[in-house]
């Protein structure tokens, strides 16, 4: 089975890039943009998983058959996501139980 | 009625097979043979059954009075705890599919090996680990926070040892995912030629959508045991709300594995019928399409069904509303599978030798365990069952009458393949016999508890319930020595048990086209080319192998 070779440069350039995102996270902890924090943190953190995911872990590189597993495990974490917020926004939706 | 021959007087035993081309302890340590990997954990899980049937009785012995004679109430957390966990995590999860599944994917596939045998291994040493793990914290103290470690009584309150009994199920989580991930690419890319998808033997589509949802499902309980601890350790607020932490979200995460954990436990087991209800009715299964893509439909549907185990933990009813309808939904392939299997039978040449029987029993409790837990997706009638011995009974009717009974089919059917004897199928049966009286006798009792109103794990209980408490300590007994006489039949067998030959029961698939016990490559010659349809029993003359 051929298997693509990766130059050493490329992974020294991700861990680059990562070692910049993660120092990215840490100041911007210090930078108050209100509801913006969690959507900022939370970019950064789907960008360091994209490139792990792509150059450590060869996505990028792979067949369509790794590609629609990897797609699966995103839409699975999607699943929790989606059915979890449900619960908490209808919560307050509920009228008091009265007692009897 | 016709009756299928066992074990011809001509058949032999290979003089070369997998179990005695070496006889070190190493090179069974060291082995990367997907068939002595197989056995490692077979001699594991059955350990690690003993412990937790231990356990089981335990309990069962202290519910024998009302009062707490045996044990006191901090003792019996512990002991139901730890059955939990050790026969969760430790037994139902890896059974069928590290024991049964790894012995047989390749050979039904027609490979020589799983994808990744060096992980496959490595597997089974995870497993190990976990398990030092978990009996560490067993002679420790043991964990009394039941099996599914709710919090924030786990991670903030509990003064036991939870930390390495949610280790222990960590690094269980992690053999789980590499056996999937072993599975999955042995599947898609080493299938011999001729075998498509649609010849796969419905016992590789089980073990495809369980190890879907092993690889799927697995991390997500991981990280929640990392957050638990977390918050335990360094009393981070994740599940605590005195911590600004929130424990139903504990519950969501914990669940959205934990319920796809029951179809790890019973798939493969469900794998296991298909094979035996077609041999022994000597007929192509009812619907072959249909239980292959039920199989696939229960893996996917069985993600979005957790939160009915959430009914009153204050998740929103609205959500209860969508979770309950989606619990309904996932009774429909479980059915499919049930009808179909019995569709199969009519007009079969039927036999009744000992893994029909297992069969049978599973059928018959797993449609009384899946029907119950119907009374548990609806919401009203979960409020009044919700922690009573009905949810205990309904469980056990699942994961014990359903996937113990398929495990113990599938050990009957592929015994003669994997030691190349014969057991004494009068024995057997009776043990079948014993099992199903036995099993019925403790945990149909607990069904009526429950609906009474007797809550789960407390040790004492009031007077009006020691009959039915009785009855089912009694049942447990005898289905104890059910479990006992196939242990001692088996080793019996190792020694003296007449010679199987490759296919004793006369059945189709791959693994019956090769020795008993198969060779270290898995077949002598060539490999397999598959030109006919999986269960082509009925179709005279048709040949598997060319």
């Amino acid at each position: 089975m051929s298997q693509h070779v990766v130059p050493p440069s490329v992974y020294v350039k991700v861990f680059g890039g990562l070692t910049i995102l993660m120092i990215l996270t840490w100041v911007m902890a210090f930078v108050n943009l209100g509801v913006f924090n969690p959507v900022v943190a939370v970019t950064i953190a789907i960008l360091k998983a994209l490139l792990i995911v792509l150059f450590f872990m060869n996505v990028k590189y792979s067949s369509r058959l790794t590609w629609v597993f990897v797609a699966g495990g995103f839409f699975w974490l999607l699943i929790l996501f989606f059915m979890v917020m449900p619960d908490y926004l209808s919560r307050d939706w509920q009228a008091p139980v009265q007692p009897w | 009625m016709s009756t299928v021959a066992i074990a011809p007087e001509s058949a032999l035993m290979p003089k070369r097979h997998y179990a005695n081309v070496r006889h070190s302890v190493a090179s069974w340590l060291l082995t990367t043979d997907h068939k002595r990997i197989a056995i490692l954990y077979l001699v594991s899980i059955t350990l690690f059954f003993a412990v937790g049937g231990f356990f089981a009785m335990m309990v069962r012995l202290e519910l024998l009075t009302p009062k707490g004679d045996l044990l006191d109430g901090d003792t019996y957390n512990k002991m139901f705890t730890l059955h939990g966990i050790i026969m969760i995590f430790f037994f139902l999860i890896p059974s069928i599919p590290a024991v049964l599944g790894n012995f047989l994917i390749p050979l039904m596939v027609g490979a020589k090996d799983l994808a990744f045998p060096k992980i496959n291994l490595f597997s089974w040493y995870l497993y190990i680990i976990a398990g030092v793990v978990a009996v560490t914290a067993l002679v420790k103290g043991g964990v009394d926070t039941g099996w599914t470690f709710y919090t924030p009584y786990s991670s903030t309150y509990a003064k036991t040892e939870v930390f390495l009994a949610v280790s222990a199920a960590f690094v269980a989580g992690f053999s789980s995912i590499l056996t999937g991930l072993n599975f999955i690419v042995t599947i898609h890319k080493m299938r011999a030629p001729g075998l498509t998808w649609f010849r796969l033997p419905l016992f590789v589509w089980a073990h495809y959508a369980t190890s879907l949802i092993q690889i799927l499902g697995t991390p997500i309980i991981a990280i929640t045991l990392v957050l638990v601890a977390v918050e335990r350790i360094w009393g981070k607020g994740i599940f605590d709300p005195s911590l600004g932490g929130d424990p139903v979200l504990f519950q969501h995460m914990f669940w959205f594995y934990s319920h796809p954990a029951v179809y790890i436990m019973i798939l493969p087991g469900m794998g296991v019928i298909s094979e035996v209800i077609t041999c022994f009715s000597r007929k192509r299964i009812f619907g072959y399409e249909f239980i292959a893509f039920s199989s696939l439909a229960i893996a996917i549907v069985g993600f979005l069904v957790w939160g009915h185990h959430m009914f009153v933990s204050t998740q929103s009813t609205y959500a209860g509303m969508v979770f309950s309808f989606l619990s309904f939904l996932v009774a429909v392939p479980s059915a499919i599978k049930v009808f179909n299997w019995t569709a199969t039978l009519y007009k079969g040449e039927i036999t009744f030798e000992a893994p029909m029987l297992y069969a049978f029993g599973f059928i018959g409790l797993f449609t009384i365990g899946g029907l119950t837990g119907l009374f548990l997706a609806a919401m009203a009638t979960d409020i009044h069952f919700h922690d009573t011995y009905f949810v205990v009974a309904h469980f056990h009717y699942v994961m014990v009458g359903g996937m113990v009974m398929g495990f113990l089919c599938g050990i009957h059917y592929w015994w003669p393949k994997m030691t190349g004897r014969m057991y004494p199928p009068l024995l057997a049966s009776i043990a079948a016999a014993l099992v199903f009286v036995g099993f019925n006798c403790t945990f149909f009792p607990q069904f009526v508890l429950g609906y009474l109103g007797m809550p789960r794990r407390y040790h004492e209980y009031a007077q009006e319930f020691q009959v039915l408490n009785v009855m089912s300590t009694a049942g447990a007994s005898i289905l104890g020595l059910g479990y006992f006489i196939p242990g001692v039949y088996f080793i019996w067998s190792l020694f003296w048990g007449p010679v199987a030959g490759p296919n004793p029961w006369h059945a189709k698939g791959l693994e019956w086209q090769t020795t008993s016990p198969p060779p270290t490559f898995n077949f002598e010659e060539d490999r397999p080319i598959v030109v006919e349809e999986a269960y082509a029993y009925s179709i005279e003359g048709a040949e598997s192998v060319s």
